[in-house]
């Protein structure tokens, strides 16, 4: 499967993959993130139910402390 | 265009400020003195010594709400702007109301929980509404980490997007006045841009 993460086009093995599961793939590690697929917000409690697909334009943004 | 003619566009429009500490307090500011129409402003705490190494407010200020304070330092820079206080703590249930007929929406926590929770909110909540998210600023020095990007027409984000604040790692004044005048500049670009 191929999408666009960030601007950038990536590959994964799988035909499919939860959001969970890419964050574990990409190790994506830091907790405190906003991850949009197709502009739309996924929110964390359906990380696990939301699918990726082929295509897909993924955006993951990190969320600092501090202001 | 001269300023007077982009100062009366801006007179137009409503931007919502949710955090009224380091982002908030500067970019606030900056907006009142583009000449924001209605600025509207939430926050729970108080002024004390340890805000003044970043935060627009003024040591005889200690003690008063933050609402109060910058609403006070707002209309002495600039009578013309309306500025409605919230003395509350932003959450899920009472985003939607507070920040009700804004423009754009600045989102200027401190905690990245907060921020969550603030973005996650408006986004599903308030679609449509843009929000700018202020996201690394602590410590000092390398200005050329800090940058301004677009997500989509909904998501802008200022900040280094790397470092987290802590106790050895503090915000001050220089970079977040950078990351606050970057929201505020991003406001300002977006509203330009409305009829």
């Amino acid at each position: 499967m191929k999408i666009i993460l960030n601007n950038r086009k990536e590959e994964f093995a799988e035909e499919t993959i939860s959001v969970t599961r890419m964050i574990e793939l990409k190790k994506f590690s830091f907790r405190m993130r906003i991850i949009k697929i197709n502009g739309s917000l996924i929110p964390k409690e359906k990380y696990d139910t939301t699918i990726i697909h082929e295509g897909d334009n993924v955006q993951m943004l990190y969320l600092m402390s501090g202001g | 265009m001269r300023f007077s003619e982009i100062e009366s566009h801006l007179r137009k429009f409503r931007v919502g400020i949710a955090g009224a500490g380091g982002l908030g307090s500067n970019c606030a500011v900056a907006l009142a003195r583009c000449g924001i129409g209605t600025l509207v402003i939430a926050d729970f705490d108080v002024v004390e010594p340890a805000n003044l190494n970043r935060q627009y407010y003024f040591s005889d200020q200690e003690g008063m709400l933050k609402t109060d304070a910058i609403k006070e330092n707002i209309l002495r820079i600039n009578p013309n702007v309306s500025v409605i206080t919230h003395c509350v703590t932003l959450d899920i249930s009472n985003i939607p109301g507070v920040f009700a007929g804004c423009n754009v929406i600045v989102e200027a926590f401190d905690s990245d929980e907060m921020k969550e929770m603030l973005i996650e909110t408006i986004q599903l909540k308030m679609p449509g509404i843009p929000v700018i998210i202020g996201s690394g600023l602590a410590g000092y020095g390398n200005n050329e980490s800090i940058r301004s990007r677009k997500i989509d027409d909904t998501l802008y984000i200022c900040g280094d997007e790397l470092t987290t604040a802590g106790e050895d790692f503090p915000p001050m004044a220089p970079r977040v006045g950078i990351v606050a005048n970057m929201q505020a500049n991003t406001v300002i670009e977006i509203l330009m841009l409305k009829k």
